[in-house]
């Protein structure tokens, strides 16, 4: 059969705005994930390292749980049990029907829920990665809590955090397609609007997977140049 | 709490676990067979530079589609539609297994690579020098350093399959999740079935996470000490 390639294009029967669009929504949506994923695995990171006993059981529970759970019923979990909660909640206090949820702050918690707990496992990693003669020679010079993490710990540990952080954010990427479900237009759901009207199915889902595949070789230049820069004054080439 | 309902709900997902369990055990399988041959077409350059963008292009791309493009998109290929291998492209089932073994293959080439690489070049010249072959110092030799070197990589990877079978709920199968997902438009009770379904879920993938931790410690006893 012959493509009709028009349909990706710009013109009045094409789709190519749409899916820039499209794309756009989806690098928004990995964007607040990545973020929020980093907050709490950093919470989760410094609970598992400092913590009492209850607060380390607590962050172990959390990223057992996440790791183990498919992101689809994670995500599932959010919208639709989301919906019913709010509707429980919003009937108690007397407010009228139909409630709803957004799919976009649905997706974003799930997904930032579930890399919060794969890189609270990156950072606390990196952490202990930090050789501990640094931070008894910053605490030596009388370096207090805050001045030794930002000087000693941070800079270390983030250099040796940056490849992983890296596969963090490609996965994060690639799970937003799976907010498609909740009917949030994001690239997924563009590709499968546009193939469902368009019948034409495998050139809609190519595209789809090229604009995964440019976001994702461009993210990874991105932690590729960060990793080189991190390393400036770095002994290298002894491997 | 309504553990009449609860353990109704149980019940009825449990029906959905031969299907999860058969999907991750045929596209691990599957896969893993994909991807040993992914790493000894590395060996020649074109088979390199093949094996390269395969791998790019299957951890480039979300699993989501991968299964789309399978399910509806070779479907309109008339040369698919007539050709001999559409009685198994029709059903979700097949194209399901498909894309899970395709997605697998990508990311357990990367893993097998990885242990080839740990392997040491003096025990393979140990090996070639008191007289073994190719294939015997690949089976003696390098293969189980490999495999040993590879398997906690590996065992997350079990785990993401088991995973990302849930993804095949979306073509109408009815695994753990696609039952789950049908009790809910039946009842409307999203908490208590997607939490049930979820325990399942942890179940299962606590258990490859023992499973792995046994598997590791009988294969180098060496390092956690020779009572195992």
């Amino acid at each position: 059969m012959e493509f009709d390639w028009a349909l990706l294009g710009f013109g009045p029967e094409g789709w190519g705005m749409v899916l820039i669009r499209a794309g756009g929504m989806t690098l928004v949506v990995s964007i607040c994930a990545f973020l929020l994923g980093l907050v709490l695995g950093t919470l989760c990171a410094w609970a598992r390292i400092a913590g009492s006993r209850w607060v380390q059981r607590l962050a172990i529970g959390y990223t057992v749980v996440l790791r183990g759970v498919p992101d689809l019923l994670v995500i599932y979990l959010f919208y639709f049990g989301g919906r019913q909660v709010v509707a429980a909640v919003g009937t108690a206090l007397g407010f009228e029907g139909p409630f709803d949820i957004s799919g976009f702050v649905a997706g974003v918690l799930a997904i930032g829920l579930i890399s919060g707990a794969a890189q609270s496992e990156v950072l606390r990693g990196a952490y202990y990665a930090v050789p501990t003669g640094t931070i008894e020679a910053g605490r030596v010079v009388g370096m207090g809590r805050l001045m030794l993490f930002r000087r000693v710990i941070a800079p270390q540990a983030l250099t040796t955090a940056i490849p992983a952080m890296g596969n963090q954010w490609q996965s994060v990427i690639k799970e937003t397609a799976l907010i498609s479900v909740t009917g949030l237009v994001e690239t997924m759901r563009q590709v499968s609007i546009a193939a469902g009207s368009t019948q034409e199915h495998f050139l809609f889902y190519l595209a789809g997977a090229l604009i995964f595949l440019i976001i994702t070789s461009l993210s990874d230049i991105v932690f590729r140049l960060a990793e080189r820069r991190s390393l400036r004054g770095h002994q290298q080439g002894h491997a | 709490m309504d553990t009449e309902f609860l353990s109704g709900i149980f019940l009825k997902l449990l029906t959905g676990l031969p299907l999860t369990l058969n999907l991750t055990a045929l596209s691990l399988l599957f896969g893993g067979l994909l991807a040993l041959v992914l790493n000894l077409m590395r060996a020649s350059r074109v088979g390199n530079a093949l094996a390269s963008t395969y791998v790019f292009v299957f951890r480039g791309t979300p699993l989501l589609i991968q299964i789309f493009m399978i399910y509806y998109g070779l479907a309109s290929f008339d040369a698919v539609r007539s050709g001999f291998l559409w009685p198994f492209l029709r059903e979700p089932y097949w194209c399901g297994l498909l894309a899970l073994a395709l997605n697998d293959a990508a990311y357990t080439s990367e893993i097998l690579r990885g242990g080839l690489r740990a392997v040491p070049q003096g025990a393979v010249e140990a090996g070639r020098v008191s007289g073994m072959g190719r294939t015997l110092v690949l089976r003696r030799i390098v293969l189980p350093l490999a495999i040993r070197q590879a398997l906690p990589a590996y065992s997350n990877e079990v785990i993401s399959m088991l995973k990302a079978t849930a993804l095949v709920s979306t073509i109408t199968l009815l695994d753990v999740t696609g039952l789950a997902r049908a009790e809910v438009s039946a009842t409307y009770r999203a908490v208590e079935i997607f939490l049930c379904a979820a325990v399942i879920y942890l179940a299962l993938s606590l258990l490859v996470t023992r499973g792995a931790g046994w598997l590791e410690r009988r294969l180098s006893p060496y390092k956690f000490g020779v009572s195992a």
